[in-house]
């Protein structure tokens, strides 16, 4: 195995990273302890609250460290204590499986229907959450337009910011979002950790109840050598963001020679703003299950959709609330790319690929549901 | 450069570190244990698709073996969490939301840890009934107290198995056995006790038991919550979306913590019976020095029913926060970590019936796994050379000395 391109899943840690999460583990206090070690543990968390504001251009005090993107999700969802929740039919299931929401539908791109969003908004307090770039396809949605909407109604907004963040520039007040989630092992740095910002003007509801750490957001004992990669892997992110030039380029070379090889094929969301470094492409007539197994036994690791839990591979939702039938949805496999990803892994995978594609022949066509 | 400093500190050993109630620092064998999943072995535990995803769930799942198997439970039990703050919200709400349209009284003990307590307290506001259990001056529950609170309403008994502050081991299996008699589900915050005292599920009757990596010499940012299978236990999650965790807690595993968790789990299991041993001898060794050396120190919290690394100790005629001053090196606390900001005098003493002057003047003494007998008799001389000097410059002490009692002593109002 080694050509990787499932970044989307996770990301490896820079080296960078891993230096620092070694050394925070090697600091023996507890953050909240008034003693010299404690306060030794303090600054590293302090230090990487600032890196981690930076990256979205906020105040570090509205840096709210969290176990990752699932709870920032989650606590977001629930901390700002709204009667209504509004979501994109294209949000991760950590912010649809957290609360009752009202989808609001995208188009055949992926992206939000901003006149939808607008007609179901009312005067009942709402919160909109809509993600800033999409796991499955990398459609970036126009969140800012979004919050000027939501705004206008009185609404809170939300934005999941855990694929986006180190991948594209974010600037959270341009984005008009007062509550954004951040995951560290999407930008290279380590699993375990996460962040959501909170604007200074919302009183926020904790979900984990305790000693009050996290200026009594978020309780329990900081996750010491998480932060701390985080806060590097959030700095180097910030420097490296212009390699995502590269890799656009690596990633249209893909999606270019996928559809000459084979001129049916899609590449989903490719009309609308994208993420460099996603390509969900569905390969005619081959089960995005069969495409994986064969793809895995040539050393290429990618996905059919998010890695969650059920291990059954399922057709993506996403596809699916952009209009596509069953048929085209689960036959989608997608490749994204990072900061280790080299031409040459791009040539294998367009090798193997094609290798699945003329194998097609003779075999029973994917499964229609 | 981070590393340089702790180095540094390392080689001239000071500050002692003397408090592992608080955190433990990660053992260098936990570390190893860790390291080849930041690097090599890098995939989403939660990836079917590749070996990435295989070889880290590999990990995730062998940590749980070892996590299960020093408290006697099935690894399917094993929940991981991001620490005991989130097992204990965990378990209390999941609980008592998942049973609300039938029952609504949850009993817990008074010195419980804050995060035990907010929890009950969030539920209260909710509208449950709470009863919070008063302890006796060693900080043991009484047993016919908690069998007395229980009603045909109890979904839920939780009472840590040790105390953060002061050491104190609850009985929990005669607490699991009149949980079970009326069937109530138990939950125990085993923080401060897994790998420190043995700990059996089965034979404890425990439901539901929090445990946290960084009080026994893994990672911080992990811990696990065990959540009995037979019979079985439900709980409402406090995070969804991916589904991961059986449900019960979603959200990608941290590999690397997870691993962490489960080595310091089977290093604990492995070394629990010696090093208890090793510490105790230390722990009685300061206790015997200090005593022998100064008048009028009490002892906060049963002695017999204590783990072997904890002292509380109250010196009284000295203001505990200008001896913390007084003692920088040494890395003591007046109380839990999460508060030692604040200058309340803790609650868990105050509960023993600790009277406010006296709470006042605490110290809480952690020894660990890596405290020598140097370090013991280096922090014996500082506390006592430190006691005596404060001692000299009270007024209070002067007038005990001479024979005057101090509560009869008429203060001016002002």
């Amino acid at each position: 195995m080694d050509v990787y391109l499932d970044y989307n899943a996770t990301a490896p840690m820079r080296p960078e990273v891993i230096e620092a999460v070694t050394a925070a583990l090697a600091l023996g206090g507890n953050p909240s302890s008034v003693h010299e070690p404690g306060r030794r543990a303090r600054r590293v968390i302090e230090d990487a609250r600032e890196e981690v504001a930076a990256l979205i251009q906020a105040a570090p005090e509205d840096i709210v460290f969290t176990s990752g993107g699932t709870e920032s999700n989650a606590l977001a969802l629930y901390g700002a204590g709204r009667e209504r929740i509004l979501a994109s039919a294209v949000e991760h299931a950590s912010v649809l499986g957290n609360a009752a929401c009202d989808l609001v539908p995208v188009d055949g791109n992926g992206v939000v229907d901003l006149a939808a969003l607008e007609s179901m908004l009312d005067s009942r307090p709402a919160l909109v959450s809509v993600m800033l770039a999409n796991n499955e396809t990398g459609v970036i949605q126009p969140v800012a337009e979004a919050a000027e909407i939501a705004h206008r109604y009185g609404a809170l907004v939300h934005c999941d910011a855990v694929q986006a963040a180190g991948k594209i520039p974010v600037d959270v007040t341009a984005l008009g979002a007062d509550l954004l989630s951040l995951a560290a092992h999407k930008l290279a740095g380590p699993k375990g950790v996460g962040a959501l910002y909170v604007a200074p003007h919302v009183e926020l509801r904790p979900l984990f109840a305790g000693g009050g750490q996290e200026r009594r957001r978020r309780s329990g004992t900081e996750n010491l050598s998480g932060i701390a990669g985080f806060g590097v892997a959030a700095k180097l992110a910030r420097d490296h963001i212009g390699d995502y030039a590269n890799l656009a380029r690596l990633r249209d070379a893909l999606e270019a020679r996928v559809l000459k090889i084979a001129p049916g094929a899609i590449v989903f969301g490719s009309a609308a703003p994208r993420l460099a470094n996603t390509a969900l492409i569905s390969m005619p007539d081959v089960a995005s299950e069969k495409q994986v197994i064969a793809f895995d036994l040539d050393g290429i690791a990618v996905s059919a959709g998010s890695a969650c839990s059920s291990g059954k591979i399922e057709p993506s939702r996403v596809l699916r609330a952009m209009g596509y039938e069953m048929g085209v949805a689960n036959t989608a496999v997608r490749a994204s790319l990072g900061w280790r990803t080299s031409e040459d892994d791009v040539t294998r995978f367009i090798e193997v690929w094609g290798r699945i594609y003329a194998a097609r022949r003779g075999e029973s066509r994917a499964p229609a549901a | 450069m981070t590393a340089q400093l702790a180095t540094k500190t390392e080689a001239r050993k000071l500050p002692v570190y003397l408090d592992f109630q608080a955190t433990t620092p990660t053992d260098p064998r936990v570390v190893e244990a860790m390291m080849p999943y930041f690097s090599e072995m890098y995939g989403n535990p939660h990836s079917r698709s590749h070996l990435y995803g295989w070889q880290a769930e590999e990990g995730v799942e062998k940590a749980r073996g070892q996590v299960a198997s020093i408290i006697g439970a099935d690894p399917k039990e094993i929940i991981f969490t991001s620490g005991a703050t989130e097992s204990n919200n965990l378990a209390i709400k999941g609980v008592a939301h998942f049973y609300k349209e039938h029952k609504n009284h949850i009993i817990t003990a008074a010195t419980e840890h804050k995060c035990v307590l907010e929890s009950c307290r969030h539920l209260q506001q909710e509208g449950f009934d709470v009863t919070y259990l008063p302890v006796q001056k060693n900080g043991i529950i009484k047993l016919a107290d908690l069998e007395a609170a229980i009603t045909d309403k109890t979904v839920l008994v939780t009472i840590m198995a040790v105390n953060n502050e002061i050491g104190v081991i609850q009985p929990v299996k005669e607490i699991g056995a009149i949980c079970r008699k009326h069937k109530v589900f138990f939950h125990t915050d085993a923080a401060q006790a897994v790998g420190k005292i043995p700990l059996d599920v089965n034979e404890m009757n425990i439901d539901l038991m929090s445990i946290s990596g960084h009080k026994l010499y893994g990672p911080k940012g992990i811990g696990a919550l065990y959540v009995r299978r037979k019979p079985r236990v439900r709980l409402q999650p406090l995070m969804s979306g991916g589904g991961q965790e059986r449900g019960m807690r979603s959200g990608t595993l941290a590999t690397p913590l997870c691993v962490g968790l489960g080595a310091a789990c089977e290093i604990a299991q492995k070394e629990m019976a010696a090093e208890s041993e090793r510490l105790h001898m230390l722990r009685d060794r300061m206790y015997k020095a200090i005593m022998e050396q100064l008048p009028e120190v009490y002892l906060n919290g049963d002695l017999e029913h204590r783990i072997p690394g904890n002292l509380n100790l109250s010196f009284a005629y000295v203001e505990g926060e200008s001896l913390i001053m007084g003692i920088k090196n040494l890395s003591v606390s007046s109380g839990s970590a999460c508060t030692s900001a604040s200058l309340e005098p803790s609650y868990v003493l105050r509960a023993l019936g600790v009277t406010e002057d006296l709470a006042h003047t605490s110290l809480r003494i952690g020894l660990g796994r890596f405290t020598t007998e140097e370090d013991v008799d280096y922090a014996v001389d500082e506390i006592v050379s430190h006691v005596k000097r404060l001692r000299e410059m009270s007024p209070l002490w002067e007038m005990a000395q001479e024979g005057i009692d101090i509560k009869s002593v008429k203060w001016a109002a002002h």
